[in-house]
């Protein structure tokens, strides 16, 4: 990258499919069918009629492909297929299915394309609809990107419809009956004379049939299950005890592992000395692992403390030590001609326009991140010599069918993964090390099952972290509107580190996550660039929850915060001004009629701040409203509004969006993960708070359902979060934060 | 060594620095308290000695003193909830859910203290207990409908 380049829409395109390792698709294989995985394992007398699918005379079993880490995309997936097959999906038993092609993720590509979200031209269409061609031979079956709604939205109710119809075909070969005379209620075929007949009863004759693949979905109007207020179907577990996560599984036979490894992610081992961990009570084994140690002992509890036991010596951290020395090398891309990676908005003349006059310049500065959800990674792993079996929660299942095949030298059809139900993953489950070392344990432990489980203080301290980066500012008022806008946003390449760790290829082109949330946000200002400048590889970096719009939501908004209060003008006015986008102003519109709008002094010691991003396609707006006490800032109330279209579940939809702005305003607070040596400094809760309930504020959120396509809401509360309560608090003490975490420079209470 | 775990007998062979919380799970099988910190930080792991909530990765076996132990699923099953449990249900709590055990376990021993509790206390009893999902505001309300509905028994 040794000269500044412009980049077009096509070199962007380039990069974003360079995902596919830059193959080109022969038709055939772009277009031909995905065989059902069911087919090859069917009992007698058992129907699998589309891949989401499989009946016998005993129950119906519903695949839902995309993986629960507590979003609900199980009761979503359920909801989908029952609404046509008309079953209550409670009667259903639901499973993940293992892996396979016919699972792939069309939609989470999309988001790497050159083209923002508000735009629906043809042009953008045809190009986000390329995406599924690398995502369908790639068989990238991943959950993740706020994507399984509007992945699954069409796919799992034409499945429920095409059983739904085989079942009534078979009703209809049985009885003579025409199939358009049949109709179908609770999981029953239902005669002309009100008879009835089980789909259980028919399943071993749906199984002799080509299914039913013309039909039509049903009006929305006419749902009986989506869109309304129902239960999750998890929820009675989850509140006795009785779900089952993968840190609870338990397999006949099975041995506990823990693991050390260098805290510096990839460095090695130089030596160890096991001596006294070999002879605590209930350990069975020490072995040298891929960058680490790992014990064998008959409980979690023993090996972690033999673990602990071990004297182990370091190799040196392959990657620049401390949090200084990274952010340093970022600090020296940004502007700098070398280092451009993209730039996807530049509109009128930005330098004339900053070339003299008052100039508003920022700085601002997001820190790494670790995931750290509740449950630690774990795995349960069985090696025999014709087999590998995998039990654990992540949201790339092929990928690590895949990694296992590579180490224990099996076919892939010889590994079998088990996706169990995740507590919490925030992006964290899209990596795969934890597996793979309980792989490599199992290995050398061949024939018995091998359950590993990371302590806390090694899940957060080999994280694969939100990235930090930098985020500088120049911008220009005039006659008391906003003029000119100038971001430029530096970070070490997000995607290829990812995406690189899980196929093995090199991902050439840009990286999109760089200024993802800030470059494709609905405004017309009349001088407007953002651009993205690659740091070069560092800490190892990888995708929380809204990625890059997770810094760029702020820098964009806290940015355009600071001209308007500059300008003089209104703060919600000012963004209705320049905001173009239809479904975005009424969210606007609506978020400023939910809190009364009227400006951002709310009183004596108070504030009130707005905030406005579009992420994954989902236009949010945020109120919030804090008071500046003796003892710091309390968060008092918080006004949300979202238009992501349908919405098919409004309990579980409302819980996404506020889990999400407090996820985005818990870390924005008091979070960051620092390094030493190449090492993780915060390893444990203590020293990553988060939101506790005291602090937890009042909501009161709308969703508009304007939008024409259907999108997720996992991520899109989380970017408009951090800046609404930043802007807030410059609205009641003055002062203006930058820099996360924000209790570096105001204290909260 | 004998433990009572929700109103059963249990005779376990293990050092007596071993926390309860390892005894419960990986030699009881009994997995609805959970891991989470391993430094009493964020409250999953709670259970009922006596009845009272403590966290169990901190409680020595050893020190349990015969202390009659009760977790998630001795307070209620999924066909027999508490009403604490059934608050829960009621307000659709839980996202992921692995904090939930420990949440639930907490407000059941503070409103057996407390039946009337300010929003403060409820504030102030709750804040040990971390939930990374954010379910905090159901969480707030299903502390104060089951606080109601079990002044009504």
């Amino acid at each position: 990258m040794s000269r500044l380049r412009t980049i077009t829409r096509r070199t962007l395109l380039i990069g974003s499919a360079a995902i596919v390792g830059g193959v080109a698709f022969g038709t055939y294989l772009v277009k031909k069918p995905i065989p059902n995985p069911l087919l090859d394992d069917l009992n007698d007398g058992e129907a699998a009629i589309t891949p989401y699918l499989k009946i016998d005379a005993q129950g119906i079993t519903l695949i839902t492909p995309r993986a629960d880490k507590g979003q609900g995309a199980y009761a979503i997936q359920a909801n989908l297929i029952a609404e046509e097959l008309d079953i209550d999906p409670a009667t259903a038993t639901l499973t993940p299915g293992l892996p396979d092609a016919a699972y792939y993720n069309a939609a989470v590509l999309e988001e790497g394309t050159p083209f923002p979200a508000y735009d629906d031209s043809r042009t953008a269409e045809t190009i986000r609809s390329f995406m599924a061609v690398p995502a369908k031979l790639f068989e990238v079956q991943l959950t993740g990107g706020s994507s399984t709604v509007p992945d699954q939205y069409v796919k799992l109710r034409t499945a429920g419809a095409v059983a739904r119809e085989t079942l009534k075909e078979a009703a209809a070969q049985r009885t003579g009956h025409a199939r358009s005379d049949l109709k179908t209620q609770d999981g029953q075929v239902i005669l002309p004379d009100g008879t009835s007949i089980k789909y259980t009863d028919l399943a071993a004759e749906a199984a002799q049939i080509d299914p039913i693949t013309d039909v039509t979905l049903r009006d929305p109007n006419n749902w009986t299950r989506l869109g309304k207020t129902a239960p999750r179907l998890d929820m009675a577990d989850k509140v006795t005890g009785a779900q089952k996560y993968g840190i609870d599984g338990a397999v006949e036979g099975m041995v506990y592992a823990a693991v050390r490894t260098n805290p510096a992610l990839g460095g090695e081992v130089d030596s160890f000395d096991a001596s006294a961990a070999g002879s605590m009570r209930g350990v069975q084994n020490v072995i040298p692992i891929k960058h680490g140690v790992a014990v064998i002992a008959d409980n979690t509890w023993r090996a972690w403390q033999a673990a602990d036991a071990i004297e182990i010596t370091w190799g040196s951290a392959p990657y620049a030590g401390s949090t200084e020395d990274v952010f340093d090398a970022i600090d020296a891309v940004i502007n700098v001609e070398d280092h451009f990676d993209h730039q996807q908005r530049n509109e009128g003349d930005v330098d004339a326009s900053l070339d003299g006059g008052e100039i508003i310049e920022a700085t601002y500065r997001i820190p790494f991140l670790a995931h750290a959800p509740m449950e630690p990674m774990n795995a349960i792993v069985l090696v025999t010599d014709t087999e590998c079996t995998v039990w654990t929660g992540t949201q790339i299942p092929i990928f690590v069918r895949d990694h296992a095949a590579e180490i224990t030298g099996l076919d892939k059809d010889q590994i079998k993964v088990h996706v169990q139900a995740m507590g919490g993953s925030f992006g964290h489950k899209l990596e795969d090390t934890h597996v793979l070392q309980a792989v490599e344990i199992a290995v050398a432990m061949k024939g018995t099952p091998v359950k590993l489980t990371w302590s806390r203080e090694e899940d957060m301290t080999h994280d694969y972290m939100r990235p930090g980066s930098i985020a500088k500012a120049r911008g220009a008022i005039k006659d008391g509107k906003v003029d000119s806008f100038d971001l430029s946003v530096g970070q070490s390449a997000l995607m290829p580190d990812w995406f690189g760790r899980l196929t093995g290829m090199s991902i050439p082109g840009p990286d999109p996550s760089i200024t993802q949330g800030s470059w494709d946000q609905p405004y017309e200002i009349p001088n407007y660039r953002v651009t993205g400048y690659r740091a070069p590889k560092m800490i190892p970096i990888s995708s929380w929850r809204s990625v890059g719009a997770s810094g760029n939501g702020f820098y964009h908004d806290t940015f355009l915060d600071e001209l308007i209060h500059a300008a003089g003008a209104d703060p919600l006015e000012e963004r209705l001004r320049l905001c173009f986008h239809d479904d975005s102003r009424k969210v606007l519109e609506k978020v400023g009629e939910l809190c009364n709008w009227n400006g951002s002094d709310i009183g004596k010691n108070r504030g009130r701040g707005i905030a406005y991003c579009m992420s994954f396609g989902v236009p949010v707006a945020i109120v919030t409203d804090v008071t500046n006490t003796d003892a710091g800032i309390k968060i008092d109330k918080v006004f949300a509004v979202t238009d992501s279209g349908p919405v098919l579940d409004p309990i579980n939809y409302e819980a996404q969006v506020f889990g999400g702005i407090i996820w985005g305003m818990a870390h924005a607070m008091n979070c960051e993960t620092t390094f030493e040596n190449g090492a993780a400094q915060e390893n444990n809760y203590h020293a990553f708070e988060g939101m506790r309930l005291y602090q937890v504020p009042d909501f009161e959120i709308a969703a508009l359902t304007n939008a024409s396509k259907i999108r997720g809401i996992g991520e899109p509360g989380v970017p408009p979060a951090a800046p609404s309560l930043g802007n807030a608090i410059f609205a009641a003490t003055g002062k203006r934060i930058r820099e996360m975490p924000f209790n570096k420079h105001i204290d909260f209470v | 060594m004998e433990i009572s775990v929700n109103g059963a007998s249990f005779d376990i062979d293990v050092e007596p620095d071993m926390p309860l919380l390892w005894v419960l799970r990986d030699e009881l099988s009994i997995t609805g308290p959970k891991y989470g910190c391993g430094i009493a930080q964020c409250g999953a792991c709670t259970v009922h000695v006596d009845g009272v909530a403590v966290r169990s990765c901190q409680l020595a076996i050893g020190d349990l003193a015969g202390g009659d132990v009760t977790t998630i699923e001795g307070l209620g099953t999924p066909d027999a909830m508490n009403k604490v449990q059934e608050a829960w249900l009621e307000h659709q709590v839980a996202q992921c859910g692995y904090c939930q055990s420990g949440q639930i376990m907490q407000a059941a021993s503070f409103l057996d203290t407390n039946p009337e509790p300010t929003d403060d206390q409820i504030d102030a009893a709750m804040s040990g207990n971390l939930c990374r999902c954010g379910t905090y505001p159901r969480i707030r309300a299903a502390v104060k409908t089951a606080a109601k509905n079990l002044r009504e028994v």
